[in-house]
């Protein structure tokens, strides 16, 4: 229960906040830049979930040391870490399925895509 | 007991949980967390406790680690690929074989591979063989399936015995 915490708390609290501010911001950034729907999918599965994990830390750093210690930030980072890959998993799926433009460069290494089509075999 | 508590791992764990979020601990909310541990399995569980064996538990813990670990790794990698201007990048769609069995762990498999380096699984073969990952930068895909199964798969080969 401290009133004003000292210096080095405040630069760690400082350092995981700016860092998940600008990891949340890469990943929209790369929500922007890369070229097509599949490729799109990668940046806010990790950067966006890396970049509320680093909040989360320093809230949870922050927390801890002036109002005793929390779980509630630690809930929300667990069930971040569990459905971001489910979120993920279903547009990626939505979008095959659909059959969405790529962009050039993208190789299609499937050796049996019957696996995988529509059509039930 | 087996018709009101269908499934009392799932009970006893909402329970917990509801505690956790409500970060308080009176009889108050013990009942009322009670009534919804039981209720909630009665209506969404299809009568069956989710059968899971886990054969080597800090194998499990372990396993954690070097997947948050690599979450780390990923995103600074995502972070210079989307920073670096005008590189260009190589997008795939690859056939992961599949060596482990079981609905739990091929979804925590799944899961993983979502979350780590510049790879998202996408779909899973009607044979039930093979997962479809798509992979945002690979110029190798042999390597890229050689690491995910030394790093991600025999380990959960191991934590279930399967």
């Amino acid at each position: 229960m401290l009133d004003t915490l000292p210096f080095w708390l405040e630069l760690t609290i400082c350092f995981f906040i700016v860092l998940g501010a600008c990891f949340a911001l890469i990943g929209s950034i790369g929500l922007l830049r890369l070229p097509d729907f599949m490729t799109r999918l990668h940046a806010p599965t990790k950067n966006t979930t890396m970049g509320v994990g680093g909040v989360i830390l320093g809230s949870l750093i922050y927390f801890g040391a002036t109002t005793g210690f929390n779980i509630h930030e630690l809930l929300i980072a667990i069930f971040l870490f569990l459905t971001a890959p489910i979120s993920a998993h279903l547009l990626a799926k939505a979008g095959m399925h659909r059959q969405l433009k790529l962009t050039e460069n993208t190789r299609d290494l499937r050796k049996k895509p019957e696996q995988f089509s529509d059509e039930q075999s | 007991m087996s018709k009101f508590l269908p499934a009392p791992r799932l009970s006893l764990f909402l329970l917990g949980f509801w505690l956790l979020i409500q970060n308080n601990i009176t009889p108050g909310l013990i009942v009322v967390g009670s009534i919804l541990a039981i209720a909630i399995p009665l209506f969404t569980s299809r009568g069956s406790d989710f059968h899971v064996r886990v054969a080597r538990p800090w194998k499990a813990v372990e396993y954690c680690f070097v997947v948050l670990l690599d979450i780390v790794k990923s995103n600074f990698s995502i972070a210079a690929i989307i920073l670096s201007p005008r590189r260009s990048i190589y997008p795939a769609w690859v056939e992961y074989p599949l060596a482990i069995e079981g609905e739990l762990p091929i979804t925590i498999l799944a899961s993983t591979i979502s979350l780590t380096p510049g790879t998202i699984s996408i779909e899973f073969s009607h044979d039930g063989r093979t997962l479809l990952i798509h992979s945002l930068n690979v110029k190798d895909a042999e390597a890229m399936i050689a690491t995910i199964q030394h790093r991600y798969e025999n380990r959960l080969k191991v934590i279930f015995q399967c």
